[in-house]
């Protein structure tokens, strides 16, 4: 160690500058106004301890508004109890920080100092010892000549990963069943129901422009065995049902008198669709901006999905409401492997 | 004044003035973005149907034909209801400004007579879904738990789980409704006006409307974890960790480094 006043650090870079250039070294030493100055050097030590205390005070704010400010029960008050302990944090923490940055700039000592870094290679003793030892070990082991042993060692190293790799990948999905993303809650005759109000729905009922957000009959909590198969069938079963001026449409097929519905799961990675723009017939996903054409079998004509939202084929039955005439003709939802039929 | 004129070479004299201009800018921007909507009950009369008439061909008959059967780029109005009226004229979103890519909400251009006079007038010539009572549209008789079950499925794809709003296509946009009037809530999705569709009777009966309503008015409270950005997700977010967090933390760096005078 030694201080910018030494020789010796500007000599140790010259040689290794390029030529013609002069290292300046270190501009020379300023003293600040507290060095000289013995008023501003009280002054920075109140400052200092002021900022020390205003984080006394932040603590003991803390405390206060942690009994003076319960959370209680509205908004609002949640909000006063939230701002009051999270000033009183701030203040405490700055505080601290603020003034042990200030202490050691202003108050401590502030000669640049130079610590020279020790070369990284070893002494060339050291390193002819480290390679005798190593020959005499290997030496020793007797590993080129006794096969087996060093078969043994490569196997159980070779083995060593799999009782971590092996759970790992068996616990991925834990289910390799990938039948059931190939099929829905819908049959024909299921009728077609208002989520999340579960209403059948009457097809005179939909005017133009209407959407209606649709799940399957069934899908309810009382006639499923459990959240978790409720869940697993939403996912899959929800419809977008729209009616548009049956003039618009391109294809009637699988539709009734302008009434269309699609799957709300996104082809592209599963987000459900259902920005539905009444004037364009454009449906939107939320998540990467795929846009499918309702007035035209949902294909699409915008964005990162390379799939027309699969199509629920539905009419009408004795009644009026509106039935599903099949399930989806293809998997909904994103691709996965095995989709390919 | 003396003692003003004396400071104005003051080094804070314009910093000073900063406040004070943008004091006065807010103040007159608040005046004047007031605007007051109430819900109305309407009712109607020849007279009214009459008046709404004439100031239809003095205002909206240059687009919407003289008869409201429409032009090329304007609908047809028969059959629209006075709730469609209702709403496109007392949020002041017709007569349109500029030919844009939707007509935004401005402030009315009719007051609550003449809206009342016009909507009578259009609701003459077709049946359509009416103006609701303040009844239907107090958020005081709703649930709001149960409007926040319909906002979710019916509502938050567009205009955001918070109600903030949210961009669509080309310029077009679903609209924040946090500050909307409740009339104006029930309208929309009784008409579906522009790009957003139709929720009628059927979809969500008049109850679950003024649930969603309840809903919407139950968030005027606030977010508990106090500021929310916009509500508009990750994007307001983001930008305030970058330029006010990260800013902060470069200021700190930048101060501990720097020598001390």
């Amino acid at each position: 160690m030694s201080t910018n006043d030494t020789p010796r650090h500007d000599e140790l870079v010259v040689t290794h500058a390029p030529e013609g250039v002069v290292d300046p070294g270190l501009p020379p030493h300023q003293p600040r106004l507290g060095d000289t100055d013995p008023k501003a050097s009280k002054r920075s030590e109140r400052i200092v301890a002021a900022l020390f205390g205003l984080s006394v005070l932040g603590s003991i704010g803390v405390i206060v508004a942690y009994f003076a400010f319960p959370p209680g029960e509205s908004v609002s008050s949640i909000q006063q109890s939230n701002m009051f302990l999270g000033l009183g944090l701030a203040f405490c923490f700055a505080g601290i920080g603020f003034g042990a940055v200030h202490w050691a700039k202003s108050i401590m000592n502030d000669h640049e100092k130079v610590e020279e870094r020790h070369p990284q290679r070893s002494s060339d003793e050291d390193r002819a010892a480290a390679v005798e030892v190593l020959k005499e070990g290997a030496a020793d082991s007797g590993i080129a000549r006794r096969s087996a042993l060093k078969g043994g060692l490569i196997t159980a190293l070779a083995l060593l990963p799999l009782p971590v790799a092996l759970p790992l990948i068996g616990n991925v999905g834990a289910d390799w069943d990938v039948s059931k993303f190939r099929h829905t809650m819908w049959r024909r005759g299921t009728r077609l129901m208002t989520d999340p109000t579960y209403r059948p729905i009457r097809a005179a009922d939909v005017t133009i422009g209407s959407v209606v957000h649709v799940i399957p009959e069934g899908l309810h909590h009382d006639e499923l065995e459990s959240d978790q198969s409720f869940m697993d069938e939403k996912a899959k079963a929800v419809v977008l049902l729209v009616r548009l001026d049956e003039r618009d449409l391109k294809h009637t097929e699988g539709s009734y008198h302008g009434i269309v519905a699609f799957s709300k799961i996104c082809t592209h990675v599963g987000c459900p669709v259902a920005l539905y723009e009444q004037q364009t017939h454009h449906l939107l996903c939320p998540c990467h901006q795929s846009t499918f054409d309702v007035a035209d079998g949902a294909k699409v004509v915008f964005g990162p999905a390379k799939r027309a939202l699969p199509q629920l084929p539905i009419t009408v039955d004795d009644e009026g409401y509106l039935i599903a005439t099949d399930d989806f003709s293809e998997p909904i939802g994103p691709s996965f492997w095995e989709r390919v039929k | 004044m003396k003692a003003i004129a004396a400071r104005r070479h003051h080094r804070q004299a314009p910093v000073v003035l900063l406040v004070l201009a943008l004091l006065v800018m807010g103040g007159v921007y608040a005046a004047f973005a007031t605007t007051s909507a109430d819900a109305t009950v309407v009712t109607q009369s020849d007279d009214d149907v009459e008046a709404g008439r004439k100031l239809f061909a003095a205002n909206c008959a240059s687009c919407h034909g003289l008869n409201a059967e429409g032009r090329q780029n304007a609908p047809s109005l028969v059959g629209v209801g006075a709730a469609s009226v209702y709403f496109q004229v007392s949020t002041g979103r017709m007569p349109m400004q500029a030919d844009a890519p939707q007509a935004e909400a401005k402030p009315p251009q009719f007051g609550e007579e003449a809206t009342r006079q016009l909507a009578a007038y259009v609701a003459s010539l077709g049946a359509g879904p009416a103006i609701p009572t303040e009844d239907q549209v107090d958020p005081a008789k709703g649930d709001p738990a149960s409007g926040m079950a319909l906002f979710r499925t019916n509502c938050s794809m567009c205009h955001a789980a918070s109600g903030a709003g949210g961009a669509l296509t080309q310029g077009k946009y679903a609209p924040s409704v946090l500050n909307t009037d409740p009339a104006a809530i029930y309208t929309a999705m009784a008409t579906g006006p522009q790009s957003m569709p139709v929720f009628n009777d059927m979809t969500l009966t008049p109850e679950e409307k003024r649930d969603i309503i309840a809903f919407i008015d139950a968030q005027k409270e606030g977010a508990p974890g106090g500021l929310d950005l916009g509500q508009i997700g990750p994007v307001g977010e983001g930008m305030w960790a970058f330029i006010v967090g990260m800013g902060l933390l470069i200021a700190c760096a930048v101060w501990i480094g720097a020598k001390s005078s």
